[in-house]
């Protein structure tokens, strides 16, 4: 590569962030595509792979007697520290990272080069697997109030819309066409979600441009369409996610709201949810709390506050309970917009849809809902996480703020998703990485254009192969809580909104709780599973041997229970406390105090219950097993590296540095 | 005994309210759904009677909760307001002199519990005893200064040198780094007393094992060490004590974490604020930074201990409060067994409902007991001068709330979960059990033949759901937690129990035990293999 000045550094420290004493030597690599740094330590050469796409910011700062430090943020909240020992080697790889860090074309991402060795059919079938249509056909479309409309074919009317859109059967082709041209970037209404329970439904568009007087009769028969749409209600709702403030001075600019008074039944509401800048600012705050060396407890509360970011995500949240309420309880209908309805509206209508919907709250469901309300409805991914060198102003974390909704949704209903938080934090990480090609571009019409499908892979398929990694054990689809809408409480809760230290801190492991409540629940599940096969094929071979004889099995298997009962040591649903239970009942506590064991097996001298509740030797036989266990069973375990940007597919990437 | 019409404000409820004795009671009567209130009127904080026509009396209740009863007759609700009063006046002391018993406890009849039944569980001196085993096997090695200061007189003299006789006791025995965690108060350092004993004492101690440092941790800050030699006491002098280092690591004691407290429970009800004004008013309870110094100051003694193989004196003033946090915290950090469910039953028997008032170590039990060997193995600390009694707050909320950081940083470190954690917070209050009713271990003999305990109500069989956790994996590593600020929380289950509903949390444990049970089901449900492998394998043979 053109690009890179000097490909390796020797003798470069890697300052470790929490206790900036700790510094590890070794070597950095610089390739097409990442940034390598290897530990000299000769057992564990432990690497840390960076991509350059991930790279937010270099920071050169002043040279110290140690050598010169620079300082790498990545947009997936890493946080690098080299010291690398010549100013010289340090300026040329931070000239080289300021170019590699911000490509100028869409061909030099790592989604164009990345290869996970699949033939074209199963690259075909990865882009298969994600499918809109089924999607409407699930809601319960095309049906007599619903059609299809191809009114937006070869992006004729708009083209950051998708070609496929639904809308009301009474909205004609001249209606629609009208009442595009009356939006912004003439992003017309379309359906988002349809409520099949009492045909309710959510719909987006742009603001309209109605300046201070204008109107246009066709956008109000198009909302009168919408609320037709609908039967069992009468008004629909108008919801404004701008503040208010916001919104008026837009009327300056002949953009604006609609005016109540024109559009017949509706009733139009603000939820002030501010705009880009304001949250990219306010996430540069929060990110500098988090960079703060050993803050007081103060210090990290007023940082937090100061920076205002839970006050955003409630705001969204909001907006989203108000959506789904209206839906959902009143039953009537809602057409969301915000200024150019692909940030703000994005974020609210996928909220609102998570909360009405258990299909968004299952794994594949979830993928769906980030294809049907970012992807489809040109979200523009290139222009907000800045894949390609662009204009700063447009970055802004629109889709993590999303992201984390979700979390904090997941923190208040541990059941009622199928996913887990890490499923979450790959996403996010593939939004910006650009190894798949899921999320490049600002519209569906220029992927096409790219020929993404054909050129790159899909994020989905590869989240959907690793499933396992991603589930939530504590998942229960069947439970009152989590069928149908989530119920919030009625009160506006604001202690449930906290921070995410599993996201923006999520590569300081020490920060982290450092054991996983899902990865061992998931553990035992497998086992479980396995148990359960195993015990079939035992039972299918037992029938098949005559010889043996069915009622000896059961006397035998009783006796050889408590003896079986190690590795996952949990303690028993039988409670033995008391020695009179104890007799009847063969199991004990695999962990009982000491001082307890020795009443009881004085108490009863049988050879099993001496045997287990022995302190040491249970302890000591289940501490071994149980911690290993776990360690050669969690699906993010043994050799695989904690974090998942580098380990997974090092073979690929290990291709793609040899031929650099 | 009195009777009205009642509505609460919150969940808004009609009934007929009925007072009792030991309970307030609200009935909603036949049209109504069978929810009915019992709540144990020691359990009202405060009862506030507003004016109106309708008297609406708020109560908060100790256990966090705030009910509003409106009551229709004006009058009636300013007698029920006068009993509610009266009652709480009559019952927090156990046995009043005159009165006779009145609490609760003693009338308490638990279903499936027969009194008597153990109230013994956990008695300390076993494990004084077993620490003595282990220690003894160290000190087997120890030179003559050891067995010298073992003597009683010395441990006498120490005694008298530290403030209310509360001289250093184990604590604890981290048995794989032989180095010991004790608990003393302030020594008193008036310029005519003399240290020499307990110099020699501190001699032995850290000449107990070959090459042992010492290390005294003060939790009070340096100036207030100072301070506190107006009243004759302070600290160490350093050349007295060869071999210990000093560290002051400040903890507030007393009001202060009481206050933050109160003052965090009062943000939480407040229902009203936007989201930035609750951020500032969490910061300003100052709760989580108390949290956060606890932690770290018990992370510093535990790091010493196992790490650094040095031996650890924790004191503050008058070695109460703030003393037993870190003791008691540091046990659960390095000690696999305090961890488990009898553990900590142990542990808070042990350091919180035993240790009160002052020591004398005049009263300890005859040196025929195996504790007796070690100068710091009291087992029985008695009260003496009942006068001065203070009373560590127990449960200190805060211990309870720096264990919930724990578990929530190593959730299958620990054998309980948050159920055993809000037990305990529960029952300090008002309890049908007799275990908190009394200050101080003498006073307890009536108590214990005429109620019931708390940990056999704990440790009965249907409890077990509630309170063990389903996905405890023993290990005998120590848990180090991370103290930034970024990895400590609120703790929602207790702080905001009454205005987030349990529910969704509540569902996500049954299906954590559901998972775990279904495993051991499936366990019982295998056939042998050991049994019948050689058949099997036959089997495998002829059809492979």
């Amino acid at each position: 590569m053109e690009h890179i000045r000097t490909p390796k550094v020797e003798n470069v420290r890697l300052v470790d962030r929490i206790s900036s004493r700790k510094a590890t030597l070794g070597t950095l690599y610089l390739t097409a595509t990442h940034v390598i740094f290897v530990e000299n330590a000769p057992d564990t050469r432990k690497e840390t792979w960076i991509l350059h796409s991930q790279i937010s910011t270099i920071e050169k700062q002043a040279t110290a007697a140690s050598g010169c430090p620079l300082l790498i943020r990545c947009k997936n909240f890493q946080l690098l520290q080299l010291i690398i020992p010549q100013e010289r080697d340090c300026h040329d790889v931070y000239l080289s990272l300021i170019r590699l860090a911000r490509p100028v074309k869409y061909e030099e991402l790592y989604c164009f080069s990345f290869n996970p060795q699949l033939d074209k059919e199963e690259r075909e079938q990865g882009w298969m697997l994600i499918n809109l249509r089924e999607e409407h056909k699930r809601m319960g479309l095309p049906n007599p109030h619903w059609q299809l409309s191809d009114v937006n074919r070869d992006y004729r009317v708009c083209d950051s819309y998708p070609t496929e859109l639904y809308v009301p059967k009474s909205a004609t082709a001249h209606i629609i066409v009208g009442s595009s041209k009356f939006r912004s970037r003439r992003r017309f209404p379309a359906l988002s979600y349809y409520h099949r329970d009492n045909h309710a439904s959510i719909c987006r568009s742009s603001q309209p441009l109605s300046g201070f007087s204008a109107r246009c009769l066709e956008d109000e028969q198009m909302l009168q369409a919408i609320r037709k749409a609908n039967p069992g209600s009468d008004f629909i709702y108008v919801v404004d996610t701008r503040p208010k403030l916001n919104a008026m001075a837009n009327r300056a600019a002949g953009k604006g709201y609609e005016n109540e008074d024109n559009y017949s039944n509706i009733k139009f509401q603000f939820i002030g949810i501010e705009n880009i800048h304001v949250m990219r600012n306010s996430l540069q705050k929060m990110l500098e709390v988090c960079e703060l060396k050993s803050p007081s407890m103060s210090d990290f509360l007023w940082g937090l506050e100061n920076s205002g970011w839970l006050r955003h995500i409630k705001a969204i949240m909001d907006a989203g309970i108000f959506i789904a309420k209206a839906v959902s309880e009143e039953g009537v209908s809602v057409l969301v917009h915000c200024s150019d309805g692909w940030d703000r509206t994005a974020q609210v209508c996928s909220v609102a849809s998570l909360l009405l919907d258990p299909h968004y709250r299952t794994l594949r469901g979830f993928m769906v809902l980030i294809e049907k309300d970012w992807i489809s409805f040109g979200h523009k991914f290139n222009h907000r996480y800045g894949n390609l060198d662009g204009d700063p102003k447009e970055i802004s974390p629109v889709i993590d703020q999303f992201i984390e909704c979700v979390w904090q949704l997941m923190e208040q209903f541990p059941c009622a998703f199928e996913f887990n938080e890490r499923f979450l934090i790959h996403i996010q990480h593939h939004i910006y990485s650009c190894q798949f090609g899921n999320f490049l571009c600002n519209s569906q019409k220029e992927r096409q254009e790219l020929k993404i499908q054909e050129r790159t892979y899909s994020l989905w398929a590869h989240l959907w192969k690793n499933r396992a990694d991603y589930m939530n054990p504590l998942f229960r689809a069947d439970h009152s809580q989590t069928r149908g809408a989530l119920r919030l409480p009625t009160t506006p809760c604001n202690f449930m909104y906290k921070f995410w230290s599993g996201m923006y801190n999520r590569f300081e492991k020490g920060l982290q709780p450092r054991q996983s409540v899902t990865d061992y629940l998931m553990a035992v599940k497998e086992e479980t599973q396995q148990l359960e096969e195993e015990r079939e094929a035992l039972e299918e071979r037992l029938e098949k041997i005559q010889k043996v004889q069915l009622h000896h099995t059961k006397v035998k298997s009783k006796h050889s229970e408590p003896s079986k009962h190690s590795g996952f040591s949990t303690s028993d649903n039988s409670t033995a406390n008391t020695p009179q239970d104890y007799s009847g009942n063969m199991k004990s506590f695999p962990s009982r105090s000491p001082s307890q064991g020795d009443e009881d097996s004085a108490l009863i001298l049988t050879q099993d219950n001496l045997k287990s509740s022995d302190p040491d030797l249970s302890a000591s036989s289940d501490q071994e097993s149980g911690v290993e266990d776990l360690s050669c069973r969690s699906p993010s375990g043994g050799e695989r590296a904690p974090s998942e940007d580098s380990g997974k597919d090092r073979d690929s990437d290990e291709a793609v540095f040899l031929t650099a | 005994m009195d009777q009205a019409p009642e509505e609460s404000g919150v969940a808004p409820l009609r009934g007929t309210l009925c007072l009792t004795g030991h309970h307030l009671l609200l009935s909603p009567g036949l049209q109504m759904t069978s929810e009915l209130w019992l709540r144990l009127l020691r359990s009202v904080a405060e009862a506030v009677r507003l004016g109106g026509d309708s008297g609406i009396i708020t109560q908060r209740c100790k256990d966090l909760r705030v009910l509003q009863l409106e009551i229709l007759d004006a009058e009636e609700s300013l007698d029920i307001a006068r009993s509610i009063e009266m009652a709480q006046l009559l019952s927090p002391g156990a046995v009043l002199p005159g009165i006779g018993i009145t609490s609760f406890p003693f009338f308490y009849p638990f279903k499936g519990l027969r009194l008597r039944d153990a109230w013994h569980f956990h008695p300390p001196e076993r494990y004084y005893k077993r620490t003595a085993r282990e220690v003894g096997a160290v000190l087997g090695e120890a030179n003559e200064d050891f067995s010298l200061s073992a003597d009683d007189d010395a441990l006498a003299l120490s005694a008298r040198f530290r403030r209310g006789g509360r001289f250093p006791v184990l604590s604890y025995h981290h048995a794989l780094s032989g180095t010991v965690l004790l608990r003393s108060s302030q020594p008193l350092t008036g310029p005519q007393k003399r240290r020499r004993a307990e110099e020699l004492l501190r001699a032995g101690l850290a000449g107990a094992r070959p090459g042992a440092r010492g290390f005294i941790v003060d939790t009070r800050s340096a100036q207030a060490a100072k301070q506190a030699r107006v009243t004759d006491a302070g600290t160490e002098a350093k050349a007295a004590y060869r071999g210990w280092k000093r560290r002051h690591r400040p903890l507030e004691r007393g009001r202060p974490p009481q206050e933050s407290f109160m003052c965090l429970v009062e943000a939480c009800g407040d229902l009203e604020q936007s989201i930035d004004h609750w951020l500032s008013r969490l910061e300003g309870c100052h709760w989580l930074p108390h949290v956060k110094e606890a932690l770290s100051t018990t992370c510093l003694a535990a790091q010493g201990m196992e790490r650094e193989g040095a031996c650890i004196l924790v004191h503050g003033a008058e070695g109460t409060d703030s003393t037993l946090l870190v003791t008691s915290l540091a046990q659960l950090i390095l000690d696999p067994l305090s961890r488990t469910m009898a553990g900590i039953q142990e542990l808070v028997e042990r350091d919180w409902i035993q240790v009160s008032g002052h020591l004398a170590p005049a009263l300890r039990p005859p040196s025929r007991n195996p504790a007796s060997l070690c100068p710091w193995l009291c087992p029985l600390p008695r009260p003496v001068t009942p006068s001065s009694c203070t009373m560590p707050t127990w449960p200190s909320h805060l211990f309870l709330d720096c264990v919930w950081q724990l578990g929530r940083q190593f959730p299958l470190s620990l054998e309980f979960g948050e159920g055993l954690l809000l037990a305990l917070f529960e029952h300090a209050y008002p309890s049908p059990f007799g275990t908190f009713l009394c200050n101080r271990r003498d006073g307890l003999c009536e108590v214990r033949t005429r109620t019931h305990f708390l940990w056999s109500g704990l440790n009965q069989p249907k409890e077990q759901r509630r309170l063990w956790s389903p996905i405890y994996t023993p290990s005998p590593l120590a848990i180090w937690p991370s103290v930034e600020p970024w990895s400590l929380r609120l703790w929602q289950g207790l702080f905001l129990r009454w205005i987030c509903p349990p529910e969704p949390s509540g569902a996500a444990w049954e299906k954590g035990w559901q998972i775990v049970t279904d495993k051991e089901k499936t366990e019982l449900l295998q056939p042998s293999f050991s049994l019948w492998a050689p058949t099997l394998n036959a089997g495998s043979l002829d059809s492979g």
